[in-house]
């Protein structure tokens, strides 16, 4: 009897407790040691740079030509440059363009990406011209089209937003709009696998408007590889807006990022190698974290993996 | 195959057209003024002279149609007069692209920087692919042992960390501390004795070997992947079933089936030799096809840029047709038809 009972509250216990898609995720996630590591450094690196400036608050832009090139001291825990600016101060300040310009970037490239993606895949008329579109852009040489673009452009914007909104909005335009390709492909794929299962043919059955079909039944199941592109594409932003500034043709000297300060530091490497470490190093832990947390979610997310 | 190249290579001359079109469009629209960096005292009438001599006063169309005709006719038939002394046409009355701020032709600046960028930048791709090959095999063939993990962690590492940091810090550590190589590429240095060939190998260590890690270590995962993929199959079993050596097994029955799709991804690559110089000869201040390209952007040298963004989009649009039909030939399993 006492079995039955045992057995009857075993079962009960068993479908309360419900265990949604996304619980399953992140159970697999958090085996992923590396994906767990990276999201800790991930949120470090933000969390410090958005609070930092807070705790440590000496004005990046501050000049002062009394303490130059400076190692680290306790004021200024890792030293100051050749006309006095405190690095830490710069690298903060640096750290919270170069994360807006990745996060920015990511979501015009994502949301142009999976639009085109959907439109592809749903529309039958549309696939033919928006591949040939995808196709097109993957044979553009991306940096140095970046190049010129920012550089014949970037006075124009200067006088529109003034010097900084300005670099700071084409540079996320043009990041944002040369790298939706790939997530547009795979979105493509996916939506054309989808919407001739049967639940999609039963929604059509029911009268289901388009948009609710694409927006309830299409867009939650073609979220996982979205949300890879996604991290992917954050790596790609901070990637390519270093590289630009560290040619110089990014923001300009007096508006660090992590790559300006790079590409300032490089003139000094024989004095303090320090300022080419510091942020050559953020960038560095920045986009390794980010890879790493796309490297879990892409194996927490895919249904084959998950649950062994 | 023969009807596939075909009909793919007529399909790449309306892309790059448009990719040409896009390009010239895109300097076109900015706002610049070639005159705009002479000195203030040059009268308006001598800019105007300037910009006509510079044929800037025609449409845009025009001007397109003529860089065309410059690009696809004069210049193929020049480089053939040149290296063939074969001449077509009337070669001392063709027009060439001309470089605004060297006033010299463009294919010729071109043709003088392509050397260094081949030898330091072909050089690492091709010591990546060297290197990543058996890395990448030793890590299938034993699974999650150490040298897996830790092959897994730098492929990683190298594959996030941009070549402008690791290249930094290659200098900061064997130039400014150790002092072993010289921090700046010296291309005037002409190798004809040992002494130089020495000089000329220790310069090269550096770039070389930071890029060939950045390359290899994308290269190797790839590799893993595409082994592990067949490790499983049937004819692994097959083979060994009949008593063929591992070494057998792995190096002639399983590499030669998982080479296909690295091969495919190594031609992809090629047109990158050249965009990824861009970056790296910049840090170690080589005077290639990529610094060349700053140069010009920077002293908004328009023809100078425009030619070599389009040659860089050729060269994609090129290796992806030469990808897509290795792999035909490679893999019998694929038809074309």
């Amino acid at each position: 009897m006492t079995e039955i009972a045992n057995l009857e509250e075993l079962s009960q216990e068993d479908v309360t407790k419900h265990r949604s898609l996304w619980e399953d995720v992140w159970r697999q996630f958090r085996k992923h040691k590396g994906a767990l590591t990276g999201v800790f450094v991930f949120s470090f690196i933000t969390i410090a740079v958005f609070i930092g400036p807070y705790i440590h608050n000496i004005d990046p832009s501050e000049i002062n030509f009394k303490k130059r090139n400076l190692g680290p001291t306790l004021s200024h825990p890792l030293g100051t440059d050749n006309i006095g600016h405190d690095t830490l101060a710069q690298m903060l300040a640096g750290g919270q363009v170069s994360l807006a310009v990745g996060f920015l970037a990511m979501l015009i490239a994502l949301l142009l990406g999976t639009m085109i993606g959907i439109l592809a895949g749903f529309i039958k008329s549309l696939d033919g011209p928006l591949m040939r579109l995808t196709d097109l852009f993957l044979a553009l040489p991306i940096l140095p089209l970046l190049l010129v673009i920012i550089l014949l452009f970037r006075d124009t914007l200067r006088t529109l937003y003034g010097p900084e909104a300005g670099i700071f909005l084409l540079i996320v335009f043009v990041i944002g709009i040369t790298s939706w390709m790939h997530t547009a492909r795979i979105v493509r794929s996916d939506v054309l696998g989808i919407k001739e299962r049967e639940f999609v043919i039963a929604a059509y059955s029911i009268g289901t408007r388009k948009s609710h079909i694409i927006f309830r039944h299409i867009l939650p199941n073609i979220l996982s590889p979205i949300m890879v592109s996604a991290t992917l594409g954050i790596a790609n932003a901070i990637i390519t807006e270093s590289a630009l500034s560290f040619l110089g043709l990014g923001f300009p000297p007096d508006f660090p990022t992590w790559g300006r300060l790079l590409y300032d530091g490089a003139n000094f490497i024989q004095i303090t190698p320090s300022r080419v470490i510091w942020p050559g190093l953020f960038i560095a832990l920045t986009v390794l974290s980010v890879n790493y947390i796309g490297d879990g979610l892409r194996d927490a997310l895919d249904p084959r993996l998950r649950g062994r | 195959m023969i009807n596939y190249i075909i009909r793919r290579l007529l399909l790449a001359i309306p892309t790059l057209l448009v990719i040409s079109f896009i390009i010239f469009a895109i300097l076109d629209l900015a706002p610049n003024d070639p005159t705009g960096n002479l000195p203030m005292t040059v009268p308006p009438e001598v800019r105007e002279k300037i910009r006509v001599s510079l044929g800037l006063d025609q449409p845009m169309h025009i001007r397109f149609g003529m860089w065309l005709v410059q690009f696809f006719v004069n210049e193929p038939l020049n480089i053939l007069h040149e290296a063939f002394g074969i001449s077509i046409g009337d070669a001392e009355e063709r027009t060439r692209i001309l470089s605004w701020s060297t006033r010299s032709p463009v294919v010729d600046l071109i043709i003088q920087r392509t050397p260094q960028t081949l030898w330091v930048v072909g050089l690492s791709y091709l010591f990546g692919i060297l290197i990543a090959i058996p890395i990448g095999i030793v890590s299938a063939y034993k699974q999650y042992s150490w040298f897996d993990q830790v092959g897994t962690f730098i492929s990683m590492v190298g594959f996030s960390v941009p070549t402008f940091f690791t290249g930094m810090v290659a200098i900061i550590i064997f130039s400014v501390q150790l002092k072993w190589f010289p921090m700046i590429y010296d291309t005037t240095l002409s190798v004809d004795s040992w002494q130089n060939f020495l000089t000329q190998v220790k310069q090269m260590i550096m770039p070389v070997s930071v890029l060939a890690l950045y390359n290899a270590s994308q290269l190797s995962r790839f590799m893993r992947a595409s082994i592990l993929d067949n490790l499983n199959l049937d004819y692994v079993r097959t083979a060994r079933a009949k008593g063929r050596s591992e070494n057998v097994v792995l190096l002639i029955h399983v590499l030669r089936n998982s080479l296909i799709p690295v091969v495919t991804l190594i031609a992809l690559g090629i047109p990158t030799i050249f965009s990824g110089a861009i970056i790296t000869e910049q840090i170690f201040r080589v005077n290639g096809l990529g610094q060349l390209l700053i140069i010009a952007i920077e002293g908004a040298d328009i023809p100078l840029v425009q030619t070599l963004t389009f040659l860089f989009a050729i060269l994609i649009v090129l290796f992806n047709l030469v990808a897509d039909v290795l792999y035909g030939i490679l893999d019998p399993r694929i038809r074309y038809d």
